[in-house]
């Protein structure tokens, strides 16, 4: 089709346009180089959005965790709702298959609901790299909520809670019983754990261990941006649609302790502050080691430091010199 | 103006089953016969209607559908999904489809704007190709 200019791109956005949010996030996942200025234009918009992560291990259930919240908060009509489902990419082809949408199709078709799948193509930790900015995109387009599901590969996915308000953990029975999720690093990240498939036997025995294990370990859950906050343990069962209540209120309470608290705010400052980082160290990267060996204002010289044999940290010191002194000349 | 270099960017592919029969193994092996080929591809299961599967293309931005159908009601439901995408402003997305449909079916709905159909026996690179061909073109043709 004919891509209208970007100026048009931000009205018909304004305007509400889902067509105009989709073209944004394609634009986000592309890199493209005109979205840094569409987005600074989007970002004073964002911030009012509460942003809920789900994580857990393949399997757990969290696409259709994801449905029944979708529909609990709909129904109770309280906004739109954004959703960003992040699958995993092939390290061999890098293609995708996309399968969450299988499960999210309770609300389909209602105009206050917006999900967009993502591979999560060469970020690693769950997330595709794109991802915080899609979720930014969905918050200006007037987005209550935010629903962030992770691929749900891999032990380790802690860069959802860095980039959430909250952070839902989903297990299941099943799953592995709680030194496992401890293995994960799961009991000092999650702000609510879901114990999803509790139609089948297990619940019971995974909730109980669970809780014990954060009683004996509540030094672990110690909450970075709120005191006081006990994980609840919640079982729940999507296919029966059973327990998504408590869920959807207790997800709901930890927004309104982060704001009894002052913290929605903070965070906010302190994850804009990190996408500033992540911005000057992807550009600071590309310009002086490029993509690939060689490139870049000093991959050459890196490759001739290899070959001299200089040690790792003095070849890293000299190069960061390099940089300082070339800031010094302009 | 597209956005990207043509070779940068990711194709994105919507496999959709619309209406009511329940055999998507065509469908599931042409979704990752295009992972493989490094495409990336929304699948969204069984029992599709029109409506569904439109609005999952808006949301997801694809570049091209893919519908399977061997219920025969594919002269009911096929060009619904036309009209639907022109309406909703998606009728640069390439709309193509498989399964059973017999030749003369399959001439009526290119008159329509369908891209072209794909019987049984095809071969998945067959499919792939085409797609991504198809949508290259496409998009130097939008850059024009």
């Amino acid at each position: 089709m004919v891509e209208r200019a970007e100026g048009d791109l931000l009205e018909r956005f304004a305007r509400g346009e889902r067509t105009a949010c989709a073209r944004l996030i394609t634009l986000a996942e592309a890199r493209d180089p005109r979205f840094a200025a569409l987005y600074d234009r989007l970002a004073a918009r964002t911030g009012h959005a509460h942003r809920v992560g789900l994580t857990g291990p393949p399997g757990a259930g969290k696409s259709s965790v994801v449905d029944q919240l979708l529909r609990h908060w709909r129904e109770a009509d309280l906004g739109k709702i954004g959703v960003v489902a992040v699958d995993p990419s092939s390290p061999f082809s890098g293609g995708a298959l996309l399968g969450d949408r299988v499960r999210m199709s309770s609300r389909l078709g209602d105009p206050q609901v917006f999900i967009r799948s993502m591979a999560s193509r060469d970020a690693h930790g769950g997330l595709a790299h794109a991802s915080v900015e899609a979720c930014d995109v969905l918050d200006a387009w007037g987005a209550e909520r935010v629903l962030l599901e992770t691929v749900g590969v891999g032990q380790v996915e802690y860069e959802v809670s860095r980039v959430c308000d909250t952070t839902v953990v989903v297990l299941h029975p099943g799953s592995g019983d709680s030194v496992q999720a401890m293995k994960a690093g799961l009991l000092e990240l999650a702000h609510v754990f879901a114990i999803n498939k509790d139609d089948q036997p297990g619940g019971e025995r995974l909730a109980a261990d669970l809780e014990e294990m954060l009683e004996l370990r509540s030094d672990l859950v110690r909450e970075r941006a709120l005191l006081g906050w006990k994980p609840p343990v919640l079982r729940v069962s999507a296919r029966e649609g059973r327990g998504i209540d408590a869920l959807a209120n207790a997800i709901d309470a930890h927004r309104r302790e982060l704001e009894r608290q002052g913290a929605f705010a903070e965070v906010r400052r302190e994850r804009r502050a990190a996408h500033v980082r992540a911005l000057v160290e992807a550009t600071l990267h590309a310009r002086f080691f490029g993509s690939g060996r060689g490139a870049g204002e000093l991959g050459e010289e890196l490759e001739r430091g290899l070959d001299a044999g200089e040690g790792p940290y003095a070849l890293a010191a000299r190069l960061c010199a390099r940089i300082s002194g070339e800031e010094q000349q302009r | 103006m597209k956005p990207e270099a043509p070779s940068a960017k990711k194709i994105r592919v919507l496999i959709a089953k619309p209406g009511l029969d329940g055999h998507d193994r065509g469908a599931k092996v042409i979704a990752s016969a295009l992972r493989d080929r490094g495409f990336e591809v929304i699948y969204t299961g069984l029992h599709q209607t029109p409506e569904m599967i439109v609005e999952a293309a808006v949301q997801e931005d694809v570049d091209a559908i893919g519908l399977s159908i061997l219920s025969g009601a594919h002269m009911a439901l096929f060009p619904k999904v036309k009209r639907l995408l022109d309406e909703a402003g998606l009728s640069h997305v390439l709309l193509t489809g498989g399964g059973i449909i017999p030749a003369e079916d399959a001439r009526a709905l290119e008159a329509q704007g369908f891209a072209k159909l794909f019987g049984p026996g095809t071969s998945t690179s067959e499919v792939c190709e085409y797609i991504e061909r198809a949508v290259r073109e496409r998009s130097s043709a939008g850059s024009a």
